[in-house]
Protein backbone atom coordinates (compact mmCIF):
# COMPACT_ATOMS: atom_id res chain seq x y z
CA UNK A 1 0.00 0.00 0.00
CA UNK A 2 1.88 2.97 -1.46
CA UNK A 3 1.88 6.58 0.21
CA UNK A 4 0.22 8.23 -2.51
CA UNK A 5 -2.69 5.91 -2.90
CA UNK A 6 -3.70 5.83 0.72
CA UNK A 7 -2.23 8.63 2.72
CA UNK A 8 -4.08 7.65 6.12
CA UNK A 9 -3.42 4.00 6.22
CA UNK A 10 -0.05 4.10 5.56
CA UNK A 11 0.71 6.82 8.19
CA UNK A 12 -1.49 4.53 10.66
CA UNK A 13 0.94 1.47 9.73
CA UNK A 14 4.26 3.47 10.34
CA UNK A 15 2.86 4.88 13.61
CA UNK A 16 1.92 1.32 14.62
CA UNK A 17 5.04 -0.39 13.80
CA UNK A 18 6.86 2.41 15.07
CA UNK A 19 5.42 2.40 18.54
CA UNK A 20 5.15 -1.27 18.44
CA UNK A 21 9.21 -1.06 17.91
CA UNK A 22 9.66 0.99 20.68
CA UNK A 23 8.78 -1.91 22.79
CA UNK A 24 5.28 -0.35 23.84
CA UNK A 25 2.33 -3.26 24.58
CA UNK A 26 -0.36 -3.15 21.50
CA UNK A 27 -3.22 -2.41 24.13
CA UNK A 28 -1.20 0.91 24.67
CA UNK A 29 -0.42 1.45 21.04
CA UNK A 30 -3.74 1.07 19.72
CA UNK A 31 -4.87 4.05 22.81
CA UNK A 32 -2.08 6.02 21.57
CA UNK A 33 -3.46 5.95 18.06
CA UNK A 34 -7.02 6.50 19.32
CA UNK A 35 -5.74 9.39 21.08
CA UNK A 36 -4.05 10.97 18.00
CA UNK A 37 -6.82 10.19 15.66
CA UNK A 38 -8.88 12.18 18.13
CA UNK A 39 -7.26 15.35 18.52
CA UNK A 40 -6.25 15.03 14.81
CA UNK A 41 -9.54 14.63 13.75
CA UNK A 42 -10.79 17.87 15.96
CA UNK A 43 -8.19 20.19 15.49
CA UNK A 44 -8.33 19.80 11.98
CA UNK A 45 -12.19 20.26 11.69
CA UNK A 46 -11.54 23.41 14.32
CA UNK A 47 -8.78 24.70 11.93
CA UNK A 48 -10.84 23.77 8.77
CA UNK A 49 -13.77 26.35 10.36
CA UNK A 50 -11.65 28.96 9.86
CA UNK A 51 -11.66 29.10 6.16
CA UNK A 52 -14.97 27.95 6.15
CA UNK A 53 -16.01 31.33 8.10
CA UNK A 54 -14.46 33.51 5.06
CA UNK A 55 -15.75 31.27 2.95
CA UNK A 56 -19.29 32.00 4.24
CA UNK A 57 -18.79 35.65 4.77
CA UNK A 58 -17.50 36.46 1.37
CA UNK A 59 -20.09 34.42 -0.35
CA UNK A 60 -23.08 35.68 2.07
CA UNK A 61 -21.69 39.42 0.92
CA UNK A 62 -21.53 38.89 -2.81
CA UNK A 63 -25.25 37.31 -2.73
CA UNK A 64 -26.39 39.93 -0.49
CA UNK A 65 -24.47 42.50 -2.87
CA UNK A 66 -22.37 43.43 -0.66
CA UNK A 67 -18.09 42.68 -0.57
CA UNK A 68 -17.93 40.74 2.76
CA UNK A 69 -13.77 40.39 3.93
CA UNK A 70 -11.86 42.39 1.86
CA UNK A 71 -9.10 44.05 3.80
CA UNK A 72 -6.29 41.56 5.49
CA UNK A 73 -4.83 39.44 2.60
CA UNK A 74 -5.76 38.44 -1.11
CA UNK A 75 -10.16 38.89 -1.37
CA UNK A 76 -9.89 39.05 2.58
CA UNK A 77 -9.18 35.73 2.97
CA UNK A 78 -7.06 36.59 6.46
CA UNK A 79 -9.80 38.03 8.37
CA UNK A 80 -11.04 35.40 9.89
CA UNK A 81 -7.44 34.59 11.42
CA UNK A 82 -7.40 38.60 12.33
CA UNK A 83 -11.04 37.84 14.24
CA UNK A 84 -9.52 34.73 15.93
CA UNK A 85 -6.51 36.40 17.18
CA UNK A 86 -8.82 39.05 18.38
CA UNK A 87 -11.07 37.06 20.33
CA UNK A 88 -8.23 35.30 22.18
CA UNK A 89 -7.46 38.44 23.71
CA UNK A 90 -11.13 39.60 24.86
CA UNK A 91 -12.08 39.49 28.36
CA UNK A 92 -14.55 37.21 29.44
CA UNK A 93 -17.35 38.60 31.35
CA UNK A 94 -19.87 36.48 33.93
CA UNK A 95 -22.67 38.21 34.44
CA UNK A 96 -23.98 38.69 38.26
CA UNK A 97 -25.90 36.05 39.44
CA UNK A 98 -24.76 33.45 36.60
CA UNK A 99 -24.21 29.58 37.64
CA UNK A 100 -20.40 30.04 37.11
CA UNK A 101 -20.06 26.17 36.41
CA UNK A 102 -22.95 25.78 34.17
CA UNK A 103 -21.92 28.80 32.18
CA UNK A 104 -18.51 27.94 31.59
CA UNK A 105 -19.82 24.15 30.89
CA UNK A 106 -22.81 24.83 28.31
CA UNK A 107 -20.06 26.11 25.45
CA UNK A 108 -17.76 23.01 25.98
CA UNK A 109 -20.73 20.74 25.85
CA UNK A 110 -21.83 23.13 22.56
CA UNK A 111 -18.51 22.30 21.08
CA UNK A 112 -18.40 18.40 21.45
CA UNK A 113 -21.35 17.93 20.13
CA UNK A 114 -20.62 19.06 16.74
CA UNK A 115 -16.92 17.35 16.80
CA UNK A 116 -18.46 14.72 18.39
CA UNK A 117 -20.34 13.99 14.74
CA UNK A 118 -17.01 13.67 12.88
CA UNK A 119 -15.85 10.90 14.91
CA UNK A 120 -18.18 8.25 12.55
CA UNK A 121 -18.13 9.99 9.64
CA UNK A 122 -16.20 8.13 6.78
CA UNK A 123 -13.85 10.73 5.13
CA UNK A 124 -12.60 7.53 2.49
CA UNK A 125 -12.90 4.32 2.64
CA UNK A 126 -9.90 3.43 4.99
CA UNK A 127 -10.04 7.11 7.04
CA UNK A 128 -12.88 6.77 9.67
CA UNK A 129 -12.97 7.68 13.49
CA UNK A 130 -15.02 4.41 13.98
CA UNK A 131 -17.39 2.16 12.37
CA UNK A 132 -19.69 1.60 14.79
CA UNK A 133 -22.15 -0.44 14.26
CA UNK A 134 -25.05 2.38 15.53
CA UNK A 135 -23.85 5.18 14.11
CA UNK A 136 -27.11 6.68 12.73
CA UNK A 137 -28.17 6.26 16.31
CA UNK A 138 -25.16 8.14 17.26
CA UNK A 139 -25.59 11.06 15.15
CA UNK A 140 -29.04 11.85 16.72
CA UNK A 141 -27.65 11.16 20.51
CA UNK A 142 -24.89 13.21 19.85
CA UNK A 143 -27.55 16.25 19.25
CA UNK A 144 -28.81 15.73 22.43
CA UNK A 145 -25.23 16.51 24.18
CA UNK A 146 -26.06 20.14 21.75
CA UNK A 147 -29.38 20.97 23.10
CA UNK A 148 -28.21 20.31 26.51
CA UNK A 149 -25.04 22.87 25.94
CA UNK A 150 -27.52 25.32 24.33
CA UNK A 151 -30.62 25.10 27.42
CA UNK A 152 -27.61 25.51 29.92
CA UNK A 153 -26.93 28.26 28.53
CA UNK A 154 -29.72 29.26 28.27
CA UNK A 155 -30.58 28.95 31.39
CA UNK A 156 -27.35 30.11 33.19
CA UNK A 157 -26.64 33.02 32.14
CA UNK A 158 -29.17 35.02 34.05
CA UNK A 159 -30.71 36.97 31.68
CA UNK A 160 -34.38 36.56 30.25
CA UNK A 161 -33.66 36.84 26.44
CA UNK A 162 -31.16 34.28 26.93
CA UNK A 163 -33.34 32.10 28.52
CA UNK A 164 -36.43 32.78 26.19
CA UNK A 165 -33.60 32.14 23.42
CA UNK A 166 -32.60 28.99 24.67
CA UNK A 167 -36.15 27.42 25.32
CA UNK A 168 -36.90 28.38 21.51
CA UNK A 169 -34.04 27.32 20.17
CA UNK A 170 -34.28 23.70 21.94
CA UNK A 171 -37.82 23.78 21.13
CA UNK A 172 -36.92 23.56 17.47
CA UNK A 173 -34.10 21.58 17.53
CA UNK A 174 -36.25 18.25 19.39
CA UNK A 175 -38.98 19.21 17.08
CA UNK A 176 -37.05 18.72 14.00
CA UNK A 177 -35.15 16.13 15.06
CA UNK A 178 -38.09 14.01 14.97
CA UNK A 179 -38.08 13.94 11.03
CA UNK A 180 -34.67 13.62 10.89
CA UNK A 181 -34.62 10.20 12.59
CA UNK A 182 -37.57 9.03 10.68
CA UNK A 183 -35.57 9.88 7.77
CA UNK A 184 -32.70 8.26 8.73
CA UNK A 185 -34.49 4.71 9.01
CA UNK A 186 -34.53 4.65 4.96
CA UNK A 187 -31.07 4.71 4.29
CA UNK A 188 -30.53 2.29 6.99
CA UNK A 189 -33.60 0.33 6.03
CA UNK A 190 -31.78 0.50 2.31
CA UNK A 191 -27.81 -0.72 3.55
CA UNK A 192 -29.01 -2.82 6.05
CA UNK A 193 -26.57 -1.49 8.92
CA UNK A 194 -26.72 1.63 11.07
CA UNK A 195 -23.14 2.24 10.59
CA UNK A 196 -22.23 5.24 8.36
CA UNK A 197 -19.31 3.10 6.62
CA UNK A 198 -21.47 0.71 5.74
CA UNK A 199 -24.15 3.06 5.41
CA UNK A 200 -21.90 5.11 2.88
CA UNK A 201 -20.08 1.98 0.91
CA UNK A 202 -23.73 0.44 0.29
CA UNK A 203 -24.61 3.33 -1.96
CA UNK A 204 -23.95 1.78 -5.55
CA UNK A 205 -26.54 4.00 -6.74
CA UNK A 206 -26.69 7.05 -4.06
CA UNK A 207 -29.49 6.87 -2.15
CA UNK A 208 -30.95 10.24 -2.92
CA UNK A 209 -32.37 8.43 -6.56
CA UNK A 210 -33.79 5.85 -4.36
CA UNK A 211 -35.73 8.40 -1.35
CA UNK A 212 -35.76 11.72 -2.98
CA UNK A 213 -38.18 13.01 -0.55
CA UNK A 214 -36.42 11.78 2.46
CA UNK A 215 -33.57 13.35 1.33
CA UNK A 216 -35.11 16.64 1.12
CA UNK A 217 -36.57 16.14 4.47
CA UNK A 218 -33.47 15.08 5.86
CA UNK A 219 -32.07 18.28 4.16
CA UNK A 220 -34.45 20.75 5.55
CA UNK A 221 -34.31 18.95 8.89
CA UNK A 222 -30.91 19.33 8.92
CA UNK A 223 -30.98 23.34 7.50
CA UNK A 224 -33.64 23.55 11.28
CA UNK A 225 -30.85 21.55 13.22
CA UNK A 226 -28.07 24.19 12.77
CA UNK A 227 -30.45 27.52 12.92
CA UNK A 228 -29.55 28.71 9.90
CA UNK A 229 -31.88 30.82 8.16
CA UNK A 230 -35.43 30.68 7.77
CA UNK A 231 -34.73 28.62 10.81
CA UNK A 232 -32.43 31.39 12.32
CA UNK A 233 -34.72 31.68 15.15
CA UNK A 234 -32.16 31.17 17.62
CA UNK A 235 -30.63 34.52 16.99
CA UNK A 236 -33.42 36.42 15.90
CA UNK A 237 -32.16 39.64 16.34
CA UNK A 238 -35.24 41.81 16.23
CA UNK A 239 -37.06 39.50 18.74
CA UNK A 240 -34.69 38.02 21.37
CA UNK A 241 -31.54 39.70 20.57
CA UNK A 242 -29.57 37.20 20.45
CA UNK A 243 -30.58 34.26 22.06
CA UNK A 244 -29.16 31.92 24.64
CA UNK A 245 -25.79 33.05 23.89
CA UNK A 246 -25.99 36.71 24.45
CA UNK A 247 -24.18 37.08 27.58
CA UNK A 248 -21.03 35.12 26.49
CA UNK A 249 -18.78 37.18 25.53
CA UNK A 250 -14.75 36.05 23.96
CA UNK A 251 -13.84 32.88 23.31
CA UNK A 252 -16.77 31.32 24.81
CA UNK A 253 -18.36 33.07 22.90
CA UNK A 254 -16.79 32.05 20.11
CA UNK A 255 -16.82 28.60 20.64
CA UNK A 256 -20.53 28.83 20.04
CA UNK A 257 -19.83 30.75 16.88
CA UNK A 258 -17.86 27.66 15.37
CA UNK A 259 -19.60 25.03 16.37
CA UNK A 260 -22.34 26.97 14.49
CA UNK A 261 -20.10 27.46 11.15
CA UNK A 262 -18.78 23.66 11.85
CA UNK A 263 -22.03 22.22 12.45
CA UNK A 264 -23.30 23.72 8.85
CA UNK A 265 -20.58 21.88 7.25
CA UNK A 266 -20.88 18.60 9.35
CA UNK A 267 -24.76 18.86 7.74
CA UNK A 268 -23.58 18.91 4.62
CA UNK A 269 -20.73 16.39 4.83
CA UNK A 270 -23.71 14.04 6.58
CA UNK A 271 -26.03 14.73 4.06
CA UNK A 272 -23.56 13.93 1.52
CA UNK A 273 -22.32 10.38 3.20
CA UNK A 274 -25.71 9.11 3.64
CA UNK A 275 -27.80 10.55 0.08
CA UNK A 276 -24.84 10.99 -1.71
CA UNK A 277 -22.46 8.14 -1.69
CA UNK A 278 -19.99 9.67 0.65
CA UNK A 279 -16.42 8.95 -0.87
CA UNK A 280 -18.50 6.39 -2.98
CA UNK A 281 -16.99 6.92 -7.21
CA UNK A 282 -15.03 5.78 -9.59
CA UNK A 283 -11.67 4.06 -8.55
CA UNK A 284 -12.18 5.18 -4.72
CA UNK A 285 -11.36 1.76 -3.44
CA UNK A 286 -8.11 0.99 -4.95
CA UNK A 287 -7.10 4.58 -4.37
CA UNK A 288 -8.64 5.69 -0.76
CA UNK A 289 -7.34 9.20 -1.47
CA UNK A 290 -9.74 9.69 -4.41
CA UNK A 291 -12.28 9.24 -1.81
CA UNK A 292 -11.95 12.19 0.28
CA UNK A 293 -12.02 14.05 -3.26
CA UNK A 294 -15.60 13.14 -3.68
CA UNK A 295 -16.71 13.71 -0.71
CA UNK A 296 -15.42 17.44 -0.59
CA UNK A 297 -16.61 18.03 -3.63
CA UNK A 298 -20.26 16.68 -3.37
CA UNK A 299 -20.24 18.02 0.13
CA UNK A 300 -19.19 21.40 -1.39
CA UNK A 301 -22.22 21.36 -3.16
CA UNK A 302 -24.82 20.59 -0.34
CA UNK A 303 -23.08 23.29 1.86
CA UNK A 304 -23.26 25.96 -0.88
CA UNK A 305 -26.33 25.25 -1.38
CA UNK A 306 -27.48 25.71 2.55
CA UNK A 307 -25.28 28.82 2.18
CA UNK A 308 -27.24 30.20 -0.47
CA UNK A 309 -30.34 29.50 1.16
CA UNK A 310 -29.00 31.26 4.20
CA UNK A 311 -28.74 34.03 2.71
CA UNK A 312 -31.80 34.30 0.09
CA UNK A 313 -34.59 33.64 2.55
CA UNK A 314 -35.95 35.42 5.00
CA UNK A 315 -36.76 34.72 8.47
CA UNK A 316 -39.86 32.46 9.78
CA UNK A 317 -42.00 32.85 13.09
CA UNK A 318 -42.03 30.17 15.37
CA UNK A 319 -45.24 29.20 14.78
CA UNK A 320 -44.71 28.73 11.20
CA UNK A 321 -41.80 26.75 12.00
CA UNK A 322 -43.51 24.61 14.39
CA UNK A 323 -46.55 23.97 12.09
CA UNK A 324 -44.18 23.23 9.19
CA UNK A 325 -42.82 20.52 11.19
CA UNK A 326 -45.10 19.07 12.71
CA UNK A 327 -48.41 19.21 10.38
CA UNK A 328 -46.35 18.87 7.24
CA UNK A 329 -42.73 17.46 7.66
CA UNK A 330 -43.26 14.73 10.41
CA UNK A 331 -46.69 13.24 8.79
CA UNK A 332 -44.62 13.48 4.90
CA UNK A 333 -41.38 11.56 6.85
CA UNK A 334 -43.41 9.06 8.30
CA UNK A 335 -45.48 8.49 5.12
CA UNK A 336 -42.25 8.08 3.34
CA UNK A 337 -40.65 5.19 5.55
CA UNK A 338 -44.06 3.59 5.65
CA UNK A 339 -44.10 3.98 1.56
CA UNK A 340 -40.49 3.15 0.92
CA UNK A 341 -40.85 0.20 2.88
CA UNK A 342 -43.73 -1.52 1.08
CA UNK A 343 -41.73 -0.78 -2.58
CA UNK A 344 -38.83 -2.47 -0.47
CA UNK A 345 -40.78 -4.98 0.14
CA UNK A 346 -42.05 -4.96 -3.56
CA UNK A 347 -39.04 -4.92 -5.32
CA UNK A 348 -36.14 -5.80 -2.94
CA UNK A 349 -32.48 -5.11 -3.17
CA UNK A 350 -30.55 -6.70 -6.32
CA UNK A 351 -33.64 -5.69 -9.27
CA UNK A 352 -31.41 -3.10 -9.96
CA UNK A 353 -33.16 -0.97 -12.40
CA UNK A 354 -36.69 -1.50 -11.85
CA UNK A 355 -36.36 -1.27 -8.15
CA UNK A 356 -35.13 2.31 -8.50
CA UNK A 357 -37.87 3.59 -11.05
CA UNK A 358 -40.56 1.66 -8.27
CA UNK A 359 -38.86 3.82 -5.63
CA UNK A 360 -38.42 7.05 -7.73
CA UNK A 361 -42.28 6.35 -8.86
CA UNK A 362 -43.53 6.29 -5.02
CA UNK A 363 -41.59 8.99 -4.32
CA UNK A 364 -42.86 11.62 -6.72
CA UNK A 365 -46.56 10.41 -5.69
CA UNK A 366 -45.75 10.95 -2.40
CA UNK A 367 -44.24 14.04 -2.73
CA UNK A 368 -47.27 15.40 -5.32
CA UNK A 369 -50.08 14.25 -3.05
CA UNK A 370 -48.19 16.13 -0.43
CA UNK A 371 -48.29 18.92 -2.42
CA UNK A 372 -52.03 18.91 -3.27
CA UNK A 373 -53.17 18.60 0.12
CA UNK A 374 -50.97 21.60 1.21
CA UNK A 375 -52.64 23.59 -1.08
CA UNK A 376 -56.01 22.70 -0.57
CA UNK A 377 -55.73 23.14 3.02
CA UNK A 378 -54.33 26.19 2.36
CA UNK A 379 -57.28 27.34 0.03
CA UNK A 380 -59.69 26.22 2.52
CA UNK A 381 -58.08 27.99 5.98
CA UNK A 382 -56.57 31.25 3.43
CA UNK A 383 -59.35 33.73 4.93
CA UNK A 384 -59.04 32.92 8.10
CA UNK A 385 -55.35 33.94 8.69
CA UNK A 386 -54.65 37.01 10.00
CA UNK A 387 -52.73 39.51 8.33
CA UNK A 388 -49.93 40.60 10.51
CA UNK A 389 -49.39 44.02 9.87
CA UNK A 390 -52.36 46.21 8.87
CA UNK A 391 -52.14 49.56 7.05
CA UNK A 392 -53.60 52.56 9.26
CA UNK A 393 -54.11 55.56 7.74
CA UNK A 394 -53.35 57.63 11.14
CA UNK A 395 -51.10 56.83 14.01
CA UNK A 396 -53.14 55.67 16.85
CA UNK A 397 -52.51 57.73 20.06
CA UNK A 398 -53.38 56.79 23.50
CA UNK A 399 -55.01 59.06 25.71
CA UNK A 400 -55.07 58.29 29.71
CA UNK A 401 -58.91 57.95 29.77
CA UNK A 402 -59.47 56.18 26.17
CA UNK A 403 -56.45 53.80 27.26
CA UNK A 404 -58.79 52.90 30.01
CA UNK A 405 -61.65 52.30 27.78
CA UNK A 406 -60.03 50.35 25.26
CA UNK A 407 -57.26 48.25 26.50
CA UNK A 408 -56.85 46.14 23.04
CA UNK A 409 -55.72 49.67 21.18
CA UNK A 410 -52.03 49.83 20.66
CA UNK A 411 -49.75 52.34 19.35
CA UNK B 1 -3.74 -3.03 34.70
CA UNK B 2 -4.95 -2.80 31.19
CA UNK B 3 -6.10 0.13 29.68
CA UNK B 4 -9.77 -1.15 29.38
CA UNK B 5 -9.84 -1.57 33.31
CA UNK B 6 -8.17 2.12 33.81
CA UNK B 7 -10.96 3.51 31.94
CA UNK B 8 -13.73 1.16 33.69
CA UNK B 9 -12.53 2.53 36.88
CA UNK B 10 -12.38 6.06 36.05
CA UNK B 11 -16.15 5.69 34.51
CA UNK B 12 -17.02 4.13 37.39
CA UNK B 13 -15.95 6.94 39.71
CA UNK B 14 -17.25 9.43 37.93
CA UNK B 15 -20.96 7.66 37.74
CA UNK B 16 -20.78 6.57 41.96
CA UNK B 17 -19.53 10.25 42.13
CA UNK B 18 -22.32 11.61 40.08
CA UNK B 19 -24.87 9.33 41.83
CA UNK B 20 -24.07 10.54 45.40
CA UNK B 21 -23.59 13.81 44.50
CA UNK B 22 -27.32 13.88 42.86
CA UNK B 23 -29.28 13.28 45.84
CA UNK B 24 -26.52 15.95 47.88
CA UNK B 25 -27.05 18.88 46.15
CA UNK B 26 -29.42 21.07 47.26
CA UNK B 27 -30.36 23.11 44.11
CA UNK B 28 -32.80 20.53 41.40
CA UNK B 29 -31.15 21.83 38.64
CA UNK B 30 -27.38 20.69 39.67
CA UNK B 31 -29.05 17.45 40.73
CA UNK B 32 -30.77 16.74 37.54
CA UNK B 33 -26.99 17.38 35.65
CA UNK B 34 -25.29 15.09 38.40
CA UNK B 35 -28.07 13.15 36.95
CA UNK B 36 -27.16 13.73 33.42
CA UNK B 37 -23.22 12.80 34.18
CA UNK B 38 -24.82 9.68 35.79
CA UNK B 39 -26.48 8.27 33.25
CA UNK B 40 -23.82 8.85 30.73
CA UNK B 41 -21.13 6.93 32.93
CA UNK B 42 -23.75 4.12 32.41
CA UNK B 43 -23.48 4.57 28.99
CA UNK B 44 -19.98 4.69 29.18
CA UNK B 45 -19.87 0.93 30.78
CA UNK B 46 -22.37 -0.11 27.79
CA UNK B 47 -19.76 0.94 25.88
CA UNK B 48 -16.89 -0.80 27.46
CA UNK B 49 -18.91 -4.10 27.39
CA UNK B 50 -19.22 -3.88 23.50
CA UNK B 51 -22.89 -3.23 23.84
CA UNK B 52 -22.91 0.06 21.33
CA UNK B 53 -26.35 0.40 20.76
CA UNK B 54 -27.66 0.01 24.37
CA UNK B 55 -24.98 2.54 25.03
CA UNK B 56 -26.47 5.20 22.22
CA UNK B 57 -29.79 4.50 23.18
CA UNK B 58 -29.22 5.39 26.82
CA UNK B 59 -27.65 8.55 25.56
CA UNK B 60 -30.73 9.21 23.07
CA UNK B 61 -33.17 8.05 25.59
CA UNK B 62 -32.16 8.94 28.97
CA UNK B 63 -29.84 11.99 27.98
CA UNK B 64 -31.75 13.74 24.90
CA UNK B 65 -35.50 12.59 26.05
CA UNK B 66 -35.70 12.15 29.72
CA UNK B 67 -33.10 14.56 30.96
CA UNK B 68 -33.91 17.93 28.69
CA UNK B 69 -37.83 16.96 29.77
CA UNK B 70 -36.74 16.94 33.50
CA UNK B 71 -34.43 20.21 32.87
CA UNK B 72 -37.44 21.44 31.31
CA UNK B 73 -39.96 20.83 34.11
CA UNK B 74 -37.49 22.35 36.70
CA UNK B 75 -37.12 25.25 34.61
CA UNK B 76 -40.61 26.40 34.24
CA UNK B 77 -41.68 25.34 37.65
CA UNK B 78 -41.36 27.69 40.84
CA UNK B 79 -38.77 26.97 43.07
CA UNK B 80 -37.24 24.02 41.11
CA UNK B 81 -33.99 26.95 40.68
CA UNK B 82 -33.08 28.04 43.72
CA UNK B 83 -30.57 26.55 46.44
CA UNK B 84 -33.39 26.35 49.41
CA UNK B 85 -34.61 22.54 48.72
CA UNK B 86 -34.55 20.63 51.68
CA UNK B 87 -33.97 17.02 50.07
CA UNK B 88 -33.32 15.75 53.49
CA UNK B 89 -36.92 15.33 55.22
CA UNK B 90 -37.88 11.93 54.38
CA UNK B 91 -33.85 10.46 54.16
CA UNK B 92 -34.79 7.16 56.43
CA UNK B 93 -37.54 6.01 53.57
CA UNK B 94 -35.02 7.02 51.07
CA UNK B 95 -32.82 4.80 52.54
CA UNK B 96 -34.96 1.71 53.34
CA UNK B 97 -35.96 2.13 49.59
CA UNK B 98 -32.21 2.32 48.50
CA UNK B 99 -30.97 -0.50 50.08
CA UNK B 100 -34.02 -2.84 49.21
CA UNK B 101 -33.07 -2.12 45.73
CA UNK B 102 -29.19 -2.48 46.41
CA UNK B 103 -29.84 -5.75 48.08
CA UNK B 104 -31.84 -7.28 45.37
CA UNK B 105 -29.78 -6.50 42.60
CA UNK B 106 -26.58 -7.94 44.50
CA UNK B 107 -28.64 -11.03 44.72
CA UNK B 108 -29.59 -11.19 41.17
CA UNK B 109 -26.29 -10.87 40.42
CA UNK B 110 -24.19 -12.77 42.61
CA UNK B 111 -27.09 -15.73 42.30
CA UNK B 112 -26.59 -15.33 38.50
CA UNK B 113 -23.94 -17.69 36.96
CA UNK B 114 -22.92 -15.47 34.33
CA UNK B 115 -22.52 -12.33 36.88
CA UNK B 116 -19.42 -14.14 37.94
CA UNK B 117 -17.69 -14.89 34.79
CA UNK B 118 -15.29 -12.66 32.79
CA UNK B 119 -16.26 -11.09 29.63
CA UNK B 120 -15.41 -12.38 26.77
CA UNK B 121 -14.85 -10.67 22.91
CA UNK B 122 -17.87 -10.46 21.46
CA UNK B 123 -18.61 -12.36 18.20
CA UNK B 124 -19.96 -10.92 14.90
CA UNK B 125 -23.46 -13.06 15.60
CA UNK B 126 -23.75 -11.12 19.21
CA UNK B 127 -22.79 -7.94 17.64
CA UNK B 128 -25.99 -8.18 15.62
CA UNK B 129 -28.58 -5.71 16.29
CA UNK B 130 -30.98 -7.05 14.35
CA UNK B 131 -31.54 -9.87 17.47
CA UNK B 132 -33.05 -7.02 19.25
CA UNK B 133 -35.10 -6.07 17.34
CA UNK B 134 -35.98 -9.40 16.46
CA UNK B 135 -36.47 -10.20 20.60
CA UNK B 136 -38.72 -7.52 21.00
CA UNK B 137 -41.28 -8.17 18.80
CA UNK B 138 -41.13 -11.95 18.48
CA UNK B 139 -44.67 -13.67 20.09
CA UNK B 140 -42.04 -16.12 21.99
CA UNK B 141 -39.76 -13.20 23.00
CA UNK B 142 -41.05 -10.21 24.64
CA UNK B 143 -43.90 -9.10 22.57
CA UNK B 144 -46.02 -8.56 25.23
CA UNK B 145 -44.34 -6.27 27.49
CA UNK B 146 -43.42 -4.16 24.79
CA UNK B 147 -46.68 -3.57 23.54
CA UNK B 148 -47.72 -3.27 27.07
CA UNK B 149 -45.13 -0.68 27.44
CA UNK B 150 -46.06 1.06 24.75
CA UNK B 151 -49.91 1.26 25.50
CA UNK B 152 -48.47 2.43 28.96
CA UNK B 153 -47.11 5.59 27.47
CA UNK B 154 -49.61 6.37 25.02
CA UNK B 155 -51.60 6.56 28.15
CA UNK B 156 -49.62 8.54 29.43
CA UNK B 157 -49.50 10.76 26.44
CA UNK B 158 -53.11 11.20 26.34
CA UNK B 159 -53.40 12.08 30.03
CA UNK B 160 -50.83 14.54 29.60
CA UNK B 161 -52.32 15.75 26.87
CA UNK B 162 -56.04 16.10 28.83
CA UNK B 163 -54.13 17.98 31.78
CA UNK B 164 -52.48 20.29 29.61
CA UNK B 165 -54.81 21.38 27.25
CA UNK B 166 -57.56 24.33 28.48
CA UNK B 167 -60.60 23.20 29.12
CA UNK B 168 -63.26 26.12 27.61
CA UNK B 169 -65.94 27.25 29.85
CA UNK B 170 -65.17 25.00 32.92
CA UNK B 171 -62.77 28.04 34.32
CA UNK B 172 -63.91 31.24 36.29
Amino acid sequence: MSFIADPVSFITNWLNSLLSGWGIPDMWVQFIMFIIGAGLLAFGAMIFTIGLIWLERKLGGRIQDRIGPNRIGPWGVFQPIADMLKIFTKEYITPIGADILLYNLAPILAMAAVLGLWAVIPLSSTAYGTNINVGALYLIGIGAIGELGIILAGFSSNNKYALLGGYRAVAQLLSYEVPMAITLLIPVMFAGSMGLNDIAGAQKVAFIFQAPVAALIFFIAGIAENGRAPFDLMEADSEIVAGYNIEYSGLKFGMYYVADFLHAFTSALLFATIFLGGWRGPGAEQYPILGFVYLFVKTAVVYLLTVTIRFTVPRLRIDQVMAFNWKYLTPLALATLLVTALVDKIAPAGQGLLRIILLLVANVLLFLLADRLVTLYRKNHQKLRKVVSEFRPVPVTIRPSVAADEPEVQS
Amino acid sequence: MTVMQLIFLLNAAVTIIAGIMMSRVRRLLHAALWLVLALFGVAVTFGLLEASFLAIVQVVVYIGAIAILILFAIMLTRGGTDDTYDNSKRWIISLVVALIALGGILLALFTWPQGQALTTPLTAAQQDIGAIGIALLDPEGYLIPFEISSILLLAALVGSIYVGIEHKGEEK
